[in-house]
């Protein structure tokens, strides 16, 4: 079968840097996978890459949908990605600060929902509906993030980790079929760590695939199904967990390796 | 509650203001006598206002300060604020509304023509900022141009009669698609500019249109304008003056609450959060699947489209055109109507609107010293409130729980 995401030779160039270098990287249905790295690895470069934030200079990407024709990403506008059925949240999280929670979400159901000026103007039923089911649908899933208490408090007064939780929420809000999470754990204590790995197994169990940038080696050992290494923009090992973990490669990347002959 | 450095400081503050103003308030001179004055006794008066501004300044701020200490501490509660009251109590707000409403209605009935003038002036400036604030306040595109779209307006008006003799009500709409179409015309190059370099761009915009105006002789008459613009008609009935301004009075009225309906419909809809996401965060507004090429044009074509309206409405009121109507100051004006009246508030703008263009013509009581009242004004109102007259409110939804 073919994987949901396919990415093949996928190579970006900033001037005379190459920041990604012919990378190989898939993902199957209902998998986590996950892309670890050492700092600067290119690990969000690739993913601005993915959401069409950067053009990537080579390669290919290519999303899968269960049950229909396989489509190009590359050059596509952010936008359109995310129409495709990516959703992504930030290192540093990028919420709306001065809209509600429940409006954070709301945006999201933008690229599902049709609403134009007259439709605005006149409140015809088409659009009332619409409204009402973006509420609802809003309403649920910021009761399955726990944040059903704080729908309208402006997003830039909640707590560090409802933040984060918010912003996943606001991305499950465009009916992905791949959530992409830039490091969704960096800055939480162990508390909230481990309600963040509940959080995305729940999510993983609903039906959708997960891409995870993360540096916490404990939450990426216990989620991932598969994980993927990469260093100076190349990849340097992938496998399970088991194997990733007993990879000379990899312990050389992130611990350095012994001097020889000293 | 004033301790001895507070007034250490009040000291140092007056003398700072005896030293600026000294020039100005102390040193008089008299050219045909060739003598100077020393008004001494202004100095005192400017020592003593400032140490006493000061002082009170310090009052206010320690006083809000063990406020905010005794809400932390849980031993006051924390009172609702006095804007949230008046917006959201509909046992306050409607009296208002209505006596605000009656006021507007019998305007024209209780004051002379004169001041009915005056505040057509102040409508017209309340649609001009309502629909610069879909373009400032509320998609964050700060556009220092925004009177190109009134001069176009106003010069479709007076082009359209003057080659085509079309009427006042068939170019009031063609003069906001006009002006909506030059907003998208704007709104292309500038597509991938925000914040600062945006402004800049679009204060040259401003400037080209109307140096196209004042250049262009055989397009626009040149400097010298278009004159005998014909008022509204109304049926076909001849209005003297005096009812002409009346006219244009409720026309202005039933045009305001027109575009408040307009706007506050938009702001509340899909399209009005995809314009609010982007004044957030652009890029986390694209990734969550918002054209932003869509979104900035149709900011830009609303928002012009009400300055285009309006123009026609100035042209027809003034019955004649000129480029020097449309400088850069108008723009500023308009800018300021939309950040005093708080970014993305409706309530706010029209408040706004109203003080910054009645104030200057009812402090002509204090003649020479009306700008700088107005100034000061101004200067004060932005540290007290930099937020704006009524700061950023979100609708909020009620949620029912299903147990």
């Amino acid at each position: 079968m073919e994987p949901l995401l396919n990415i093949t030779g996928l190579t970006m160039n900033f001037g005379g840097i190459r920041a990604l270098d012919n990378l190989d990287l898939r993902v199957r249905e209902g998998q986590i996978v996950a892309l670890i790295g050492p700092n600067g690895a290119g690990k969000t470069t690739f993913f601005n890459c993915l959401t069409g934030i950067y053009k990537p200079t080579s390669g290919d990407l290519l999303l899968t949908p269960p049950g229909k024709k396989t489509r190009r990403l590359n050059g596509l506008k952010p936008n359109k990605v995310t129409q495709q059925g990516l959703a992504r949240t930030f290192q540093n999280i990028r919420l709306f600060p001065n809209m509600t929670v429940l409006e954070n979400v709301m945006i999201g159901r933008h690229c599902r929902t049709r609403a134009k000026v007259l439709g605005a103007l006149f409140r015809n039923a088409g659009t009332v509906q619409e409204e009402q089911e973006i509420v609802a649908l809003s309403l649920m899933i910021l009761e399955n993030m726990g944040l059903a208490d704080m729908v309208n408090e402006f997003a830039k007064n909640l707590p560090y980790g409802d933040q984060r939780r918010l912003e996943i929420g606001r991305a499950l809000a465009t009916d992905p079929l791949l959530l992409l999470l830039d490091e969704p754990a960096a800055g939480m204590n162990p508390q909230e760590t481990s309600e963040l790995e509940e959080l995305i197994t729940t999510i993983r169990d609903d039906g959708l695939s997960i891409l995870l940038i993360e540096h916490d080696m404990k939450l990426v050992m216990n989620l991932s199904d598969y994980i993927f290494v990469l260093d100076y923009g190349k990849k340097i090992a992938e496998g399970t967990p088991e194997e990733i973990r007993n990879n000379p490669a990899v312990i050389k990347a992130y611990l350095g390796e012994d001097i020889e002959d000293a | 509650m004033i301790s001895l450095t507070d007034i250490k400081k009040g000291l140092l503050v007056s003398l700072w203001f005896v030293f600026l103003t000294f020039p100005l308030m102390v040193i008089k001179i008299n050219p045909i006598d060739k003598v100077i004055l020393w008004r001494w006794s202004n100095m005192y008066w400017v020592a003593g206002g400032s140490f006493l501004c000061y002082l009170a300044m310090q009052i206010y701020k320690t006083r809000k300060l063990t406020r905010q200490e005794h809400i932390k501490q849980g031993l006051i509660k924390e009172k609702p604020k006095m804007q949230f009251k008046l917006l959201s109590d509909p046992k306050i707000y409607l009296p208002t509304l209505a006596v605000a409403g009656l006021f507007f209605l019998a305007f024209p009935l209780l004051f002379s023509t004169y001041q009915t003038n005056i505040m057509i002036t102040a409508l017209m400036y309340v649609v001009l900022g309502l629909g610069l604030n879909i373009v400032v306040g509320v998609a964050g595109l700060l556009d220092l141009g925004y009177v190109a779209f009134y001069a176009v307006g106003a010069y479709s008006y007076a082009l359209l009669h003057l080659h085509f003799g079309l009427g006042f009500w068939e170019v009031l709409p063609i003069g906001g698609l006009l002006a909506a179409s030059f907003g998208i015309l704007l709104g292309f190059p500038v597509l991938r500019l925000r914040g600062d370099y945006l402004a800049i761009v679009t204060l040259g915009f401003g400037e080209i249109i109307r140096l196209i105006l004042e250049n262009w002789n055989e397009f626009s008459h040149g400097p010298s304008g278009i004159s005998n613009i014909p008022r509204p008609g109304f049926f076909g009935i001849h209005l003297g003056l005096e009812q002409s301004i009346t006219y244009l009075y409720y026309l202005m009225i039933l045009m305001v609450i027109f575009t408040i309906f307009v706007v506050n419909r938009l702001q509340s809809s899909r399209i009005g959060r995809a314009w609010f996401a982007l004044r957030e965060d652009e890029i986390a507004c694209q990734a969550m699947g918002i054209d932003k090429t869509k979104t900035k044009l149709t900011a830009f074509a609303l928002g012009a489209f009400w300055a285009g309206m309006v123009g026609v409405i100035f042209a027809a009121k003034t019955t004649f055109v000129n480029p020097a109507s449309f400088t850069f100051l108008e723009s500023a004006i308009i800018l300021c109507i939309v950040v005093l009246g708080g970014m993305g508030s409706i309530i706010g703008v029209i408040i706004a609107a109203l003080i910054l263009i009645l104030l200057p013509e009812y402090l002509r009581a204090f003649s020479d010293y009306r700008m700088l009242v107005f100034g000061a004004v101004l200067v004060i109102m932005m540290v007290f409130r930099p937020q704006g007259i009524v700061a950023n409110i979100r609708r909020t939804y009620t949620v029912q729980k299903n147990d």
